[in-house]
């Protein structure tokens, strides 16, 4: 995830608390979804980023995850994700989002 | 994991599913988009 991203995220939990915020991922490449997850919850792997060392602890989905698109209005989800959804590899991705998550 | 009225941050990407669209899906979901932002990688 890219410094500014992470500082982005920094500076809202800072200001409004972690409470009630979840980050939802749209990234097609399975070790950047990875990458991207483990750095809002614990902390920027590389050591690079605003996020380095620091254990957010946030909820992370992929918009690919069936516990996301249940929620959504079929409509707009397809109109809008369908496409991409049929382009990658989600599976590999929802397992990658899984694996950070500790849940698969 | 419920969307419904939670704080969301839609970090979407350029060569694969944008923010803003991540931010209608939640939106659809009953959650409120707090910030919506594409990455671009090289």
């Amino acid at each position: 995830m890219d410094p500014e991203n992470q500082g982005l995220i920094k500076r809202i939990v800072e200001e409004q608390g972690a409470e009630g915020i979840v980050v939802l991922l749209g990234a097609a490449d399975e070790d950047a979804v990875e990458v991207a997850a483990e750095t809002v919850r614990e902390g920027d792997p590389a050591y690079v980023g605003p996020l380095a060392g620091v254990q957010l602890g946030l909820p992370v989905w992929h918009i690919f995850e069936d516990e996301v698109k249940a929620q959504a209005d079929p409509t707009v989800y397809e109109e809008q994700v369908g496409f991409f959804a049929l382009s990658f590899d989600t599976e590999a991705i929802n397992a990658a989002m899984r694996r950070v998550r500790g849940d698969g | 994991m419920e969307l419904r009225g939670k704080k969301v941050i839609a970090l979407g990407e350029r060569d694969s599913v944008p923010g803003e669209a991540i931010a209608e899906v939640a939106r659809s979901a009953g959650a409120d988009v707090i910030e919506v932002r594409t990455e671009c990688f090289v």
